[in-house]
């Protein structure tokens, strides 16, 4: 079914990873692709020296759009020359090797502190004509982003749909060390895996990574006074404060969009309710307190009401409550088990944990229609996290035995497994867009 | 020492005797063991029927259930009696299996936790006493995806302060 020389992609961007990433923890494998994925000839840039570039960039602008499971690059092997801007560009060239699209750039050293400057320009090969041209600059230590940058201006030409390649991602690791003991740690890395770096280390559990949304800070939370506690830490200068530490439950921090409050979990008053905190103040309110467990707070895009699990119907569901008022609307009816809902940008779909027949699968429910549609094929599937462009979700689940990270784009086509080599990964949670 | 026939006949009127004597006091060596028995078996104070159970620290829960269950009294029993009256602080810690959602786990290890520490109350051990915390799923004993690892990790886990 997969022809020899998609095969050779695969095998050659995996050696392509594994020679970029050799530091990175994650890697990345493709299970399926779509059908009739997009050919694209990225041509390696340009360069003049001295020595070779620090990162193979048309190679990770290649991995970006592979991934997304949208696109078939072309192999090296077989281009026909190798233009790097538009007066060499023959557009015979790249119609008799069946690309649709063609992408060329050079690299020019420039004074100052952003000494690599990428100038690269998009053609239409069917068209004839060129799309963009655009530049990216930085130092040795951004050559990844500027090669994401690519892809998201490529991605956004051709799809119309704004990429999402320069994004983060946070997750949990845990690493066994005696009977019910676990070091915890918690990691940030670019959304391909590159660049993993440790932010926090306990002894005790870590849980529940949230991004603000300007992306600035994170909120997770701690048990390290042996007792759970939200805090949340500014990235950039590791600063944290410790935001609530009551009797009971602390956990599962949610941002509101404006950053100026947060949802949360606590069982101070006597079982799980959600509570909104203002960040200012650090004044608390109760929403829709009741005998059930409430938990797994999310934000509708106006921050007018909050998406939330419950058991009051008996098994955890999930509900929607409307601040201003209390009112109190269940959202599922399909399956024994909704729980953990995560929302679309626009409000309009949600993805979850969802069991039906047994298995915990992460299912789409669109809410304007109210249809639930199973997204993975995987079982003990939990902790869904939607890209902000909301093409990819990547969630956890469980491989050989071990926790690993997976991403299945949001009609269910396209799944890829984020590997670990070393730890059981869990808890994923997707960085908003890093500008605005 | 007397004459042969005489002696012979009170040898065996003797003997006769002997064993009469001999019969009768089993008889009462025999009363007297019963009346022996009948008087250690007879109570001095009023006790439980039921031996005291060995100390145990963790207690296990049915899959979704926050109940306690019925082979779990007796344990919980000998805590309370331990714990009673004393000023001795414990944690209740409850554990969830890895099936569902990580925060609604925190949330079922918390009402096992809870239920624990409803027993022990109802028994006499003083609330004040008592922490409840739960860590969910977050820290299994037994890290299979079979049900006979999810039945050690529903638990709650009883420590002495």
């Amino acid at each position: 079914m997969i022809k020899a020389r998609r095969w050779g992609l695969l095998v050659v961007a995996l050696l392509g990873m594994f020679a970029l990433n050799a530091r990175a923890e994650l890697t990345i494998e493709i299970s399926k692709g779509v059908d009739n994925p997009t050919p694209i000839a990225i041509v390696p840039f340009a360069w003049a020296g001295p020595g070779p570039l620090p990162e193979d960039l048309a190679g990770i602008v290649d991995a970006d759009l592979y991934r997304c499971g949208q696109f078939r690059p072309v192999s090296r092997n077989s281009m026909l020359s190798r233009p790097s801007e538009q007066s060499q560009v023959f557009y015979r060239d790249w119609r008799a090797i069946g690309a649709d699209f063609l992408v060329v750039g050079k690299v020019t050293q420039v004074p100052g502190p952003k000494p690599y400057q990428l100038q690269f320009e998009l053609f239409d090969v069917v068209k004839q004509q060129r799309m963009t041209i655009d530049r990216a600059a930085g130092d040795v230590s951004q050559m990844r982003d500027i090669a994401h940058y690519v892809s998201d201006v490529v991605y956004e030409k051709i799809t119309g749909v704004r990429g999402a390649f320069s994004t983060k991602i946070l997750y949990v690791a845990a690493q066994k060390r005696g009977r019910g003991e676990f070091n915890y740690r918690l990691y940030r890395a670019d959304a391909d895996g590159a660049r993993e770096k440790l932010i926090l280390e306990s002894s005790e559990p870590l849980m529940s990574p949230a991004w603000s949304p300007d992306a600035q800070q994170i909120a997770y939370v701690s048990f390290e006074n042996r007792r759970p506690g939200i805090y949340r830490q500014h990235l950039a200068t590791g600063r944290r404060e410790k935001l609530t530490g009551f009797p009971g439950i602390n956990s599962s921090p949610a941002w509101s969009p404006d950053g100026q409050r947060m949802a949360m979990t606590l069982s101070k008053d006597g079982n799980p309710e959600i509570y909104v905190m203002d960040l200012r103040t650090r004044a608390l309110t109760a929403v829709a307190p009741n005998r059930a467990i409430d938990t797994e707070p999310q934000w509708m895009p106006d921050g007018k009401s909050i998406v939330f699990t419950s058991d009051r119907g008996g098994k955890p569901q999930i509900y929607q409550v409307t601040l201003a008022n209390g009112w109190v609307e269940r959202l599922t009816f399909d399956g024994d088990y909704n729980a953990r809902a995560r929302l679309t940008a626009d409000g309009k779909a949600l993805v979850m944990v969802h069991r039906e027949y047994g298995d915990f699968h992460i299912a789409m429910l669109d809410l304007i229609r109210g249809k639930t549609q199973i997204l993975t094929s995987t079982s003990l599937d939990e902790s869904p996290s939607i890209a902000p462009n909301a093409s990819m979700v990547m969630y956890a689940t469980q491989r050989g035995g071990q926790g690993i990270l997976a991403a299945v784009s949001i009609d269910g086509r396209v799944k890829y497994f984020l590997p670990s080599k070393e730890r059981a990964v869990r808890e994923p949670s997707w960085s908003p867009f890093l500008t605005p | 020492m007397c004459k042969e026939k005489t002696s012979k006949l009170l040898s065996i009127v003797f003997a006769a005797a002997f064993l009469a004597a001999c019969g009768s006091s089993d008889d009462e060596g025999a009363s007297g063991a019963t009346s022996d028995t009948s008087a250690s078996s007879a109570p001095v104070e009023q006790t439980s029927t039921a031996p005291a159970a060995a100390l145990e620290y963790v207690f296990y829960f049915d899959f979704d259930q926050a109940t306690v269950r019925e082979d779990s009294r007796a344990a919980l029993d000998a805590q309370a009696a331990r714990l009673r009256g004393t000023s001795s602080k414990v944690r209740l810690e409850g554990h969830a299996d890895e099936r569902g959602t990580r925060e609604y786990n925190l949330a079922l290890g918390e009402r096992r936790a809870k239920a624990i520490a409803n027993y022990l109350s109802v028994q006499g051990v003083e609330a004040g006493n008592v922490e409840v915390v739960s860590y969910g799923e977050e820290k299994p004993v037994a890290e299979g995806h079979d049900e006979d690892s999810y039945a050690k990790n529903r638990r709650v886990e009883l420590k002495d302060l």
